[in-house]
Formats: C-alpha cells, structure tokens, sequence
C-alpha cells in the first residue's frame, strides 16, 4: 500500500466530511443547531475512520472550473438516460424485436479507478449497452445492436463523450 | 388540484410507464444479459421518476427523494454489472444472431485465458 502524505490525508478528510454533511443536512432537511451539530460530531468521526478508504479525490475536487464540468456531465448524463429509455421502448414495443446482441471491448486513457467507475456506470445506463467488466484500461461492453468491432470506433460512438467530460473532472 | 400535484401526478405517470416497458423488456428479450439492458435503463428512470413525482406532491420530502435519486443512480448500474459478470463467469454466454460470431464476443479470450489458469 502506498504511503499518503499529511495534506493529502487532511484534504480527504475535509471533503468526506463536506459530502457526509451535506447528505446530513438533505435528509433533516433542517438547519436547528442541535440536529446539526450532532450530523456534525458524528460524521467527523466517520470520515477520520474512512480515511484510508475513501481515496478518490483531494480538495481539487471542489474548484468552481471541475463543479462547472459535474454539471455539464449530469446534463449530458441525463440526456443520454433519457435516449436510453426511448431507445428501449422503441425495440421492447415493436413486434420483431429489432437487436443484433454482441460483446464488443475498447481501450480508455482514464487511470483512476474512480473515474473508470463513473465511466463504466455511465455506459450501463446509455443507449444499448451494458458494462460486463474492466480489466485494467479495457472495457468489456455487451451491445445490444453491435455496428462496429473495431474497437476504436466503438469506443468512439460509445464511451468519447463522457470520457472528455472525465478527463478534465478527475 | 394544485400546479405541483399536476407536476407530480405526470412524474408519476411517466415512472410507471417506463417501469412497465422494464418488464415488458424482460418478458420480450432472449437473454440475460438483454434483459439486463432493458431492465436495468428502464427501471432506473423510472424509479427516479416516480420518486421525483413523490417530491413534488409533497413538497417537505424534495430533499430526500433527490438523495434516494443519487443514490440509485450509483448502485442500479453497478448491481446489473456484477450480475452480468457472475453470469458470464459461469458460462451462460449470449446468444449472438449475427454471422460474425468469432468477433461478437470479445469476452470469451477472457475467461479461456482464466480456464487456462487454473487447470495449470
């Protein structure tokens, strides 16, 4: 395992507890002080517990510049959901249930495993693909209507568009 | 009837419409991994939907019913990912319909190369 350094450590642990706040505060749905400084208390000690295992990002993650690319990824994010719903409504209603099923594999230049996790997660849910594995950089995808094997272009039509979205977020 | 009842009522709606090609979709499709696909998209809008419609008919619940949208949209994609996997792993392999089967199924090397293993 390697070795964290101290800042790293405390940046961990401030935007843990930051995130387990912020869910505290949506679930009360209050801010009295008595409900917030226990949600406070008890999830500063939950984050200095998961500190070794929460390892995703440092504070660099809360610049207005990567909040800016969030937000433009759950937009595209969203839209793709929605496709993805048309597109199975679409083969699910018609009478010959038009798909061509197949597996198909392509390479990603992401390195973290976090980002390589959004990723894989996103693929499920946009239109006609589903994530089987990952394997260090290759995605193992099943397509529901494969057109291509090739797999430069399939990483083109499926996964380019949020992978530069990520890029620039992790 | 309220303007955020009628908001909340068409949410609704349109969740249960979706949930319902879900099934649909699982009913239809010829494999598991197919109906992974469906299942998996189709119930993920359509639960956020409806609980989205939940928020807007009752107003004080908003906040939560967003933290319950968060969070299915991270464990549904992952729980139909393990299931996919454990499946291939135990060998239930997809139909393919087209002629090209050697390339469709860009998986198989894998777990061959896992078999070899382990007889070694």
């Amino acid at each position: 395992m390697q070795t964290i350094s101290f800042s790293d450590k405390l940046q961990r642990f401030i935007l843990n507890w930051f995130f387990l706040m912020l869910v505290w505060i949506m679930f009360t749905s209050t801010f009295a002080v008595q409900e917030v400084v226990i949600g406070a208390i008890v999830t500063m000690f939950i984050s200095l517990m998961s500190i070794s295992m929460f390892t995703c990002c440092t504070l660099k993650l809360l610049s207005p510049v990567r909040i800016f690319w969030m937000l433009y990824y759950f937009v595209v994010f969203l839209i793709a959901l929605v496709k993805a719903n048309l597109d199975v409504a679409r083969r699910v209603l018609s009478p010959s249930l038009p798909i061509n099923p197949g597996v198909v594999k392509f390479k990603t230049k992401l390195t973290t495993n976090y980002s390589k996790m959004v990723l894989a997660n996103s693929i499920t849910l946009t239109p006609g693909t589903l994530t089987i594995d990952v394997i260090d950089d290759t995605f193992y995808i099943h397509w529901i209507d494969v057109t291509t094997t090739d797999p430069e272009k399939a990483f083109t039509e499926i996964a380019e568009s949020f992978e530069k979205v990520l890029l620039k977020i992790f | 009837m309220s303007i955020m009842e009628i908001i909340g009522s068409i949410f609704i709606i349109i969740g249960s419409i979706f949930l319902f090609l879900g099934g649909l979709g699982i009913y239809r499709m010829p494999d598991i991994y197919n109906r992974l696909q469906a299942g998996t998209k189709a119930t993920t809008l359509g639960a956020m939907s409806l609980i989205l419609g939940v928020g807007f008919l009752e107003p004080s619940w908003m906040l939560k019913a967003l933290i319950i949208i968060i969070f299915i949209a991270f464990s549904n994609p992952i729980s139909s990912h393990a299931l996919a996997r454990a499946n291939y792993k135990r060998k239930h392999f997809p139909v393919i319909l087209s002629d090209d089967k050697e390339n469709m199924d860009a998986y198989r090397e894998v777990i061959e190369q896992e078999d070899k293993e382990v007889k070694s």
